[in-house]
């Protein structure tokens, strides 16, 4: 019996029909995890507890109890949403042994709604970087290739299902941190709507552009997962109040008269690789075949998407990663206690200390923007140019209703390739970046494989509340053959 | 050699506002619990917690804004703050930077020189900002160990910044008198200063006249001003030290930038503050954890709905409508509301404005202050006392048994004059009684009555004494009234 690669649906279907139970999917996606991830590093940690928990759905199901179309299966949470009464690390050493005194509303979410935590999955720390390199408890690997980066910041959500570890993942998006990990490794991830999903309990990195997305090897999946984890929460002021629409009813409606924007800027990009832009044609074709039409589209601002994210991201995570003081949790290192303010001293030891480089990195780039005499240069300019990019998409989404172009410019790169050149990691978020400064949807939807094995992929996006469209879409490609979900094997030991 | 100069104050003043529960998280706001039980994730900073406005802060600062002349905002937002200290657990204060839901506005007071005159100090504007928690640095502990209490963290804080339009020490607590009266009138704080609920910080300095030019000293702020007599205090010292300082360096606003002091009451002087190596910069930026906040014209209309009389327009009323001297139209209103309304109950039940003052003043406000109760407390009525008034005015009895009944009816609360006459033995006195007794006394006393004849009318004042002890219940007035139209009649 190969679960891996069985939808999470499918997987929830059986469990009801107790043709197996929870406890077993459990126990099959723990001996996977337990078997793989010595290779793969996908988790920081592995729930406590999940088939005592698996055993509770077990046994509320058999009592009658009515849970939702994912009860039972087992999922992996990325390491920056808060779960009561276990660690939630970030991947940093600041919060290695942080436990949170509460749950993210997400979470709590997919817990009622009786999903089985399996574990914690590893990411860049505090979800800067695009490789998971910088993770305080090293990297994550590629399953595709070892030698390689799953992307990130989310690098151990995509991996982990890649592996076949977990039937669904969670991830966190703020400049493509769901959807380029997704494509590096061959599954499925959707970024909602700025505010579709509560933020509460998400830890902060850059607060006007972070969003919780799904990750799962079928389009269908994200759906039901969406249908769970969307709607207004009254502990986040800035999640949206819109009805919620049945996602998953919405699935199967007919792509014709679809209108699909080609972004000219994008496909005709320098950096984009062949393989990648054969991806875009490829998936392009099927969709005219499905009915829809093609418009080339100009986006005259998408040049300045990447700098305007690299201000606007790091001046918010500089004051948002400023409560990590060594003083009232966290790492703490007590420094020079003969220096004129020991409590100064401190305070700069635990998070010289408690923070890795690349997050030292951009809460200096978001302090010095921030700066007075600076702001109107860096950081004004900068929300000015992301209202400029925001009206490129208005003025596309006048034209059409979902715009198809690249998550990435190439496929997964070597661990260690950009370590060392922040400016050429930074770059590699060029068409993600986009949805995140406007606040729109978008999903990036598996293409096939590079000549050399390695995972492609395509970036759809839509109009603000529009999840519905983009899902309906990447499911009519998904049946239409664009992808087969696939688990990559460990290599022989 | 003396120069003529003028001081030059504006303050700022920390309201806490009463809410029930903080301006970011449902945490009660409650003074005195047990350190660090009143806190959540949100106000502690905890990494993935959001803030959510609470509107009823803003609907007490729009009202307050109303009272203080204010503009209020159509559209306000909230900044973050960012500086690192240990009792703000987030690294940033979450406040209002560029669009405060209060802007220019004044508000006026009678001058303590010449209480006839009115100041005017112009507002520059008032805004929302949460509190920070406490440090208790705990000496016995040695002196690495610091306490932090995260109960306030958070509370809701409205901050009224004033221009430079104070001219005096004395001023600047009249000032902080009358806005604090205002503000308990409003219901918007309970203004209590030991339990931190007002906190005010001055900015000071002195436009010294040299040679026809003006010369200004360097601005100090002073901190830490506990108490409006502290504010005083802290200003004239701190206005000769300027001047001493001026006289010393001649350093003028400009040559240094400005300083912080901290008052030390006990010693009396202002001390200066650990300066920071670089100014301060707190990268004020919007907090994007929160939504901007549209002001509705309902809301207006409700904070309206909500202001009540102000102090100043019950003062004018007490003076115009019912003749009250402005000193005596000040005692009252400097009370409180509830004593506002216990005079206006008087008046309402019939009572003399003029003698019911005279009466909350005497002795009202004297049981309030010896049982240490507030007029919510008090087991008199206002009803109660007022026809004591009107008693004493019919000469149903005289003042001082007037007095005795109003003490009987401490001890006995709910009963009326009659009941407390009976119960002290007062009896009603036939005025042909008194005349006849007065008679009596002239016959006996001669002297008297030619030591008046010579003019010397104080010398009936013993007949009284006299007239009291034949008669417990006679009238003192009304004693010296007959007697004086006796002798009259004689002359
Ligand atoms: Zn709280």
């Amino acid at each position: 019996m190969n679960l891996c690669t069985l939808s999470a649906l499918e997987l929830a279907t059986r469990i009801q029909a107790r043709e197996l139970s929870s406890v077993e999917a459990t126990q099959y996606f723990l001996s996977r995890i337990a078997e793989t991830e010595q290779h793969i590093h996908a988790f920081t940690h592995l729930a406590e507890g999940a088939l005592d928990r698996a055993e509770q759905i077990d046994s509320r199901l058999k009592s009658g109890e009515q849970l939702s179309p994912l009860a039972g299966v087992p999922i992996a949470i990325k390491d920056v949403l808060c779960t009561i009464g276990d660690r939630t690390t970030c991947g940093s050493r600041m919060l290695s042994e942080y436990r949170p005194p509460y749950m993210a509303t997400a979470v709590q979410k997919l817990v009622d709604a009786g999903l089985v935590i399996v574990g914690k999955t590893n990411m860049d720390e505090f979800a800067m970087g695009g490789s998971t390199e910088s993770s305080y408890l090293g990297p994550t690997r590629n399953p595709w290739d070892v030698q390689r980066t799953p992307g990130g910041s989310s690098g151990g959500a995509a991996a982990s299902l890649a592996a076949g570890m977990c039937s669904l993942s969670i991830g966190s998006d703020t400049g493509g941190s769901v959807r380029q990990p997704a494509a590096f490794c061959g599954v499925c991830g959707l970024k909602p709507t700025y505010g579709r999903i509560s933020r509460y309990g998400l830890v902060a990195f850059a607060s006007s552009l972070d969003q919780v997305g799904p990750l799962a090897h079928h389009v269908q999946d994200l759906a039901a997962c969406m249908a769970i984890m969307a709607g207004h929460d009254n502990r986040d002021s800035t999640s949206l109040a819109a009805e919620v629409p049945d996602y998953l009813a919405e699935l199967g409606r007919p792509l014709k008269g679809l209108k699909v924007g080609i972004i000219r800027e994008q496909v005709e990009h320098a950096a984009l690789e062949a393989e990648v832009r054969d991806a875009v044609s490829h998936t392009q074709r099927m969709l005219e075949e499905l009915g829809a039409s093609i418009l080339e589209i100009d986006f005259p601002h998408q040049e300045y998407a990447v700098p305007t994210y690299y201000l606007v991201a790091p001046c918010e995570a500089s004051s948002n990663l400023s409560r990590y003081d060594g003083v009232h949790y966290g790492y703490r290192e007590l420094g020079d206690a003969s220096a004129e303010s020991p409590l100064d001293a401190m305070i700069s030891r635990s998070r010289s200390r408690g923070f890795g480089p690349e997050v030292k990195r951009r809460i200096m780039l978001g302090t010095f923007a921030l700066s007075a005499g600076y702001y109107d240069a860096y950081y004004k300019k900068a929300l000015q140019v992301r209202r400029l990019i925001t009206q490129d998409y208005h003025r596309a989404f006048q034209d059409v209703d979902l715009l198809l172009g690249p998550v990435t410019p190439t496929p997964a790169y070597p661990l260690g390739e950009k370590l060392d050149d922040p400016v050429q990691m930074y770059l590699g978020d060029l068409f993600t970046v986009g949805a995140n400064l406007a606040g729109l949807p978008a999903i990036s939807v598996p293409a096939g494989f590079t000549s050399e094995g390695l995972p492609v992929a395509v970036q759809l996006q839509a109009p603000a509340l529009e999840e519905s469209r983009l899902l309906n879409a990447a499911f009519q490609l998904q049946q239409a053959g664009l992808f087969t979900p696939q688990v990559a094997e460990p290599p022989a030991t | 050699m003396e120069v003529p100069y003028k001081i030059v104050i504006g303050l700022e003043v920390h309201v806490q506002l009463s809410t029930r529960t903080k301006l970011f998280c449902g945490c009660s706001t409650e003074f005195g619990a047990a350190p660090n039980t009143q806190v959540c994730p949100v106000c502690l900073g905890q990494p993935g917690a959001l803030p959510v406005m609470n509107r009823s802060a803003i609907d007490l600062a729009i009202r307050t804004g109303l009272a203080l002349n204010c503009e209020i905002a159509s559209v306000t937002k909230w900044d973050r703050k960012n500086y690192f200290y240990p009792d703000l657990p987030k690294g940033y204060q979450i406040s209002q930077f560029d669009q405060p839901i209060c802007g220019p506005g004044y508000l006026e007071f009678s001058d303590p020189d010449q209480p006839e005159q009115m100041l005017r100090v112009r507002l520059i504007r008032a805004h929302l900002e949460e509190d920070a928690g406490k440090s208790m640095h705990d000496e016995a502990a040695g002196k690495s160990a610091s306490r932090i209490d995260l109960n306030r963290t958070g509370t809701p804080l409205l901050e009224i910044v004033s221009e430079p339009d104070l001219h005096s020490p004395q001023a600047a607590k009249a000032y902080l008198t009358e806005l604090r009266l205002l503000l308990t009138y409003l219901g918007v704080s309970d203004c209590n200063m030991q339990e931190g609920s007002l906190r005010a910080d001055a900015n000071i300095n002195l436009h010294i006249d040299r040679d026809g030019e003006t010369l200004a000293t360097p601005i100090v702020e002073v901190k830490n001003l506990n108490s409006f007599r502290a504010v005083e205090r802290a200003l004239i010292y701190e206005s000769q030290r300027q001047y001493d300082e001026w006289q010393r360096t001649g350093a003028v606003l400009g040559d240094a930038p400005k300083r912080t002091f901290g008052w030390d009451d006990q010693r009396g002087v202002t001390i200066p503050q650990r300066e920071k190596e670089e100014s301060s910069d707190y990268r004020y930026f919007p907090d994007p954890d929160l939504v901007p906040v549209h002001i509705t014209s309902e809301q207006l209309e409700y904070a309206r709905s909500q202001l009540g009389e102000s102090p100043s327009a019950i003062r004018q009323r007490l003076v115009n409508e019912h003749a009250l001297k402005p000193y005596d139209a000040d005692v009252i209103v400097s009370q409180g509301r509830g004593v506002v309304d216990y005079f206006d109950r008087m008046i309402q039940a019939g009572a003399n404005a003029k003698r019911s003052s005279s009466w909350i003043q005497q002795e009202v406000l004297r049981v309030m202050n010896e049982s240490n109760q507030g007029i919510e407390d008090f087991c008199i009525t206002a009803e109660q006392l007022s026809e004591l008034v009107l008693a004493v005015d019919a000469g149903d009895l005289d003042t001082t048994r007037a007095k005795d009944v109003f003490q009987y009816w401490l001890q006995h609360p709910g009963s009326n004059v009659q009941s407390a006459k009976q119960a002290l033995g007062i009896k009603d006195v036939d005025q042909s009684e008194i005349e006849a007794l007065c008679r009596e006394l002239l016959a006996e006393n001669p002297k008297i009555v030619a030591q008046y004849k010579e003019g010397n009318t104080k010398a009936l004042g013993a007949l009284i004494g006299a007239a009291k002890k034949k008669n417990a219940n006679a009238d003192p007035r009304l004693v010296r009234e007959l007697s004086q139209k006796i002798i009259e009649a004689e002359l």
